[in-house]
C-alpha cells in the first residue's frame, strides 16, 4: 500500500497529521537528509520535499528565498532523488515532492516518473499544474504508482472540489486562504477557514484532506485543521532555519518547532 | 490580381492550445478568474457595444488607424524592394501597447474589477495600462524590475504622474520576468477585486489569444493600407518579437496568405551564442512559464536563464505560445539581431526617415540589412513600426 495512505489508515480518530514542507538542498545540500529524519523523529508524520525553481510564483518571499539559496548549493533532481533513497534507508515516512512542472518537464516527464518512484517517493504536488492539465502527467504517474495530489482553494467551486477530488490520490492539499505561501497572522486564516474547510467535507469524500498556508504554530493548526486530517507546515520551518542557520543549535531549533507544532508546548 | 493561396489557420483550440504550445498551467486558485476571464471575453467580442465602444476608443483616443508611411529614403538607401512602415509609434503614448491596454480595461470595467494590475518591461505596457486607467478611473498598481526602472526612467515617471503606483521587484534577475512572477503573486492573493492586464500574448489562456486579437487591427489596418498603396500583398512582413505582441497582431490576419512571407526577429543581446541573448526561438527548447507552455531559455536543470537585451521591452526568456506553433510549422521565419545591429538601425532610421524607433523596433528594421539584397524592386516590404524611441534615449546616448 502506498505509504501515504498507510499512514492515514494508521491515524488515531482525533489525531491529527501533520505534514512538514522543507526546501531540499536548503540551507544546505548535506543537511536535508538529517534534518528530514530529525523531524520525523520530533513529530512529522510526512514529509513535502520542494524540488526548487527559479520562478516559484504560488510561493511568497520565505521559499522563494529558500529555492533561490538551494539553487545556488546546486540542487538538482538526481540529487533529490539520492536524497530520497538515503532517507529510505532508514525511514519509511511518506514523502511528497513539491515543485513547478518546468523543472520535471525539462528531466523527462517519464523518467522523472519512473526514478521518483524506484527512489522512494510516495507521491506529487505540483501547483502550476491544475486539474485541466494534468493530463502532461498523470500517465506516467499512474504507471509508476504515483498519486497526484491536487490543491484547492476558497475560491474553488463545488464542482472543481469534486474534481480535484475524483483526480487526486493520498490526500487533497487544503489552501486556507487565497494568496501565495507563507506565514501569517493565524487570525487572518482563521476567520473565514472553517466555512471552506465545511464545504471542502461536503465535496472530498474520496480522499483525507490536509489544509495548508499560514499554519506556524500549535494554535494555529488546532484551529485551522479542526475539521481536517491534518495540516502542512512550510514556510515557518524556513524562516526558523533562515534565522538561526548556521548557528550550532540552528538543528535543534527546527526541531523544537516541529515538536511544538504537533504536539503544542 | 491573381487569386492568392490561401492556408488555413485556426488557433488555438477550446484549451488554449496553439499546436502543442499555450494551456492554463496556473495555481487552482486563478483558475476560476482565467474561466471568468474567458467567458466575458467570449461574451464581449460578440457584443456589438463593446466592440463600437472599442473602436470608439481607438479611434478618438489612440489616434487609429495608424498611418502606413512609404519609407522612401531607405528603399532608396537600400535600391532594392519598396519598404514601408506601418506607425504603431504614431498610437497614443507612443507604441501598439495602447491597443491591448485599452481593450482590457474595457473587460475589466465589464467585469466590475476595479483594481489593475500590470507587469512591465520597457515601460511601455505599464504607461499604456496607467494611460487607460487614468481615463476610466481605476486604481493602476505597475510591477516594473529594479534594473528596468533605471534603464526606462522616463517612463516611471510618466506612470507615477499618470497616477498608477509603481512597486520596484527585487527579485531574481530584476527585470520583466520578475516583474511578471510578482503580478501574479498579487493576483493569487487579490483575485476577487483585480484584474491583471498582462502585456503581451503570453500567460494562460485565454491571454495570448485575446491580446493578440485587441493587437490585430495592426494588421488589418496593413492590409487595407498596402492594398491601396500598392494594389497587392506585401512579400515581406518584419517585426520584432519579445513576447510578441506586436509581431503577432501585426502578422496574423496575413498567416492565411501564403505569398507573404513573414518573418520575426528577436534579440540575440551580445550574439545567439554569447550566453547574454533574449533569442528564445533560437536558442531555447519547450517549457514551462508565466502559465503557457512554450519556447524557453532554460539551463538543462528546468532552471529559467536571465535574459539579456539592450532593449528592456524584449528582455525575456519566454515568447508567446503561438510564435511557437508559427516556429515549429514554419509558417513564420524567426532570426536574431544583436545589440550592436539593434543600434545601427536605429541611426539608419533617424538619419533616412526622421523616425527614432524604440530599440525593440530596432532590431525589426535591423533585419533589412539581410533581407533587402534578397529581394526585387518590385517587391514590397513592410516593417511594424512598433514603437517611437523618446523613452530609449538613455540608453542610445551611452551607446552612441
Amino acid at each position: 500500500m502506498n505509504r501515504i495512505t498507510q499512514k492515514f489508515n494508521e491515524k488515531a480518530a482525533d489525531e491529527k497529521l501533520m505534514s512538514l514542507f522543507i526546501t531540499a538542498g536548503y540551507p544546505d545540500l548535506e543537511s536535508t537528509v538529517e534534518i528530514v529524519l530529525g523531524m520525523e523523529e520530533n513529530g512529522a508524520d510526512m514529509i513535502e520535499l520542494g524540488m526548487p525553481f527559479s520562478d516559484p510564483l504560488a510561493d511568497g518571499p520565505t521559499i522563494q528565498y529558500s529555492s533561490d539559496i538551494a539553487i545556488k548549493n546546486g540542487i538538482t533532481i538526481d540529487k533529490i532523488f539520492e536524497m530520497v533513497v538515503e532517507i529510505r534507508e532508514k525511514s519509511e515516512i511518506p514523502i511528497i515532492l513539491m515543485g513547478y512542472m518546468n523543472p520535471v518537464l525539462r528531466y523527462g516527464v517519464q523518467e522523472f516518473c519512473e526514478k521518483a518512484s524506484r527512489s522512494g517517493v510516495d507521491g506529487l504536488i505540483l501547483p502550476d499544474i491544475p486539474v485541466d492539465e494534468d493530463e502532461i502527467i498523470r500517465e506516467h504517474a499512474e504507471a509508476n504508482n504515483l498519486p497526484l495530489i491536487h490543491l484547492v482553494a476558497p475560491n474553488s467551486s463545488d464542482i472543481r472540489m469534486k474534481l480535484a477530488d475524483s483526480k487526486s490520490s493520498g490526500f487533497v492539499y487544503c489552501v486556507s486562504v487565497t494568496g501565495v505561501t507563507g506565514a501569517r497572522d493565524g487570525k487572518e486564516v482563521s476567520d473565514s477557514v472553517d466555512k471552506f474547510i465545511e464545504r471542502v467535507r461536503e465535496n472530498i469524500i474520496g480522499n483525507p484532506v490536509m489544509v495548508g498556508f499560514g499554519i506556524k504554530s500549535h494554535e494555529d493548526a488546532k484551529r485551522i485543521a479542526s475539521n481536517a486530517d491534518g495540516f502542512i507546515v512550510g514556510s515557518a520551518l524556513i524562516n526558523t532555519i533562515k534565522n538561526s542557520y548556521p548557528k550550532p543549535e540552528w538543528k535543534q531549533d527546527l526541531y523544537s518547532l516541529v515538536y511544538s507544532l504537533k504536539f503544542g508546548n | 490580381m491573381t487569386e492568392q493561396t490561401k492556408i488555413k489557420y485556426q488557433q488555438p483550440d477550446t484549451r488554449g492550445y496553439f499546436g502543442q504550445y499555450g494551456g492554463k498551467f496556473v495555481p487552482e486558485i486563478l483558475i476560476p478568474a482565467v474561466r471568468a476571464l474567458e467567458e466575458e471575453y467570449e461574451r464581449a467580442s460578440k457584443d456589438p457595444s463593446f466592440n463600437s465602444q472599442l473602436n470608439e476608443l481607438l479611434d478618438e483616443y489612440v489616434g487609429r488607424p495608424t498611418k502606413l508611411t512609404f519609407a522612401n529614403r531607405l528603399t532608396e538607401h537600400y535600391g532594392k524592394a519598396r519598404i514601408y512602415m506601418k506607425r504603431e509609434d504614431l498610437c497614443h503614448t507612443g507604441a501598439h501597447k495602447i491597443n491591448n491596454a485599452i481593450g482590457q480595461v474595457l473587460l475589466a470595467q465589464r467585469m466590475g474589477k476595479k483594481r489593475i494590475i500590470a507587469e512591465t518591461g520597457a515601460g511601455q505596457h505599464g504607461v499604456a495600462t496607467a494611460t487607460a486607467c487614468a481615463k476610466f478611473g481605476l486604481e493602476c498598481v505597475v510591477y516594473m524590475g529594479a534594473e528596468d526602472m533605471v534603464r526606462q526612467k522616463l517612463n516611471v515617471d510618466r506612470m507615477h504622474l499618470l497616477g498608477a503606483e509603481v512597486r520596484s521587484v527585487e527579485s531574481g534577475s530584476k527585470t520583466l520576468k520578475d516583474a511578471t512572477n510578482e503580478a501574479i503573486r498579487d493576483w493569487v492573493t487579490n483575485v476577487e477585486d483585480t484584474f491583471y492586464i498582462i502585456g503581451s500574448v503570453v500567460g494562460p489562456h485565454p491571454y495570448p489569444m485575446m491580446v493578440r486579437n485587441f493587437h490585430r487591427v495592426i494588421g488589418d489596418e496593413t492590409k487595407r493600407q498596402i492594398m491601396e498603396a500598392e494594389g497587392k500583398l506585401p512579400d515581406y512582413l518584419i517585426a520584432c518579437v519579445g513576447g510578441g505582441s506586436n509581431a503577432m497582431g501585426f502578422f496574423y490576419p496575413f498567416i492565411e496568405d501564403e505569398s507573404v512571407n513573414i518573418i520575426g526577429i528577436e534579440a540575440a543581446g551580445f550574439g545567439v551564442d554569447s550566453g547574454k541573448t533574449a533569442a528564445t526561438l533560437t536558442k531555447g527548447t519547450p517549457g514551462i512559464l508565466h502559465g503557457s507552455m512554450s519556447y524557453l531559455l532554460h539551463d538543462k536543470n528546468g532552471q529559467i536563464e536571465l535574459a539579456h537585451s539592450i532593449s528592456a521591452g524584449l528582455d525575456y526568456p519566454g515568447i508567446g505560445p503561438e510564435h511557437s506553433h508559427l516556429f515549429d510549422t514554419g509558417r513564420v521565419s524567426y532570426n536574431a539581431v544583436t545589440d550592436d545591429e539593434a543600434m545601427e538601425a536605429v541611426k539608419l532610421l533617424s538619419k533616412k526617415e526622421g523616425i527614432i524607433p524604440a530599440l525593440e523596433t530596432a532590431h525589426a528594421f535591423a533585419w533589412l540589412e539581410n533581407l533587402i539584397s534578397t529581394t526585387t524592386e518590385d517587391q514590397v516590404v513592410i516593417v511594424n513600426c512598433s514603437g517611437r524611441g523618446d523613452k530609449d534615449m538613455g540608453t542610445i546616448s551611452e551607446n552612441l
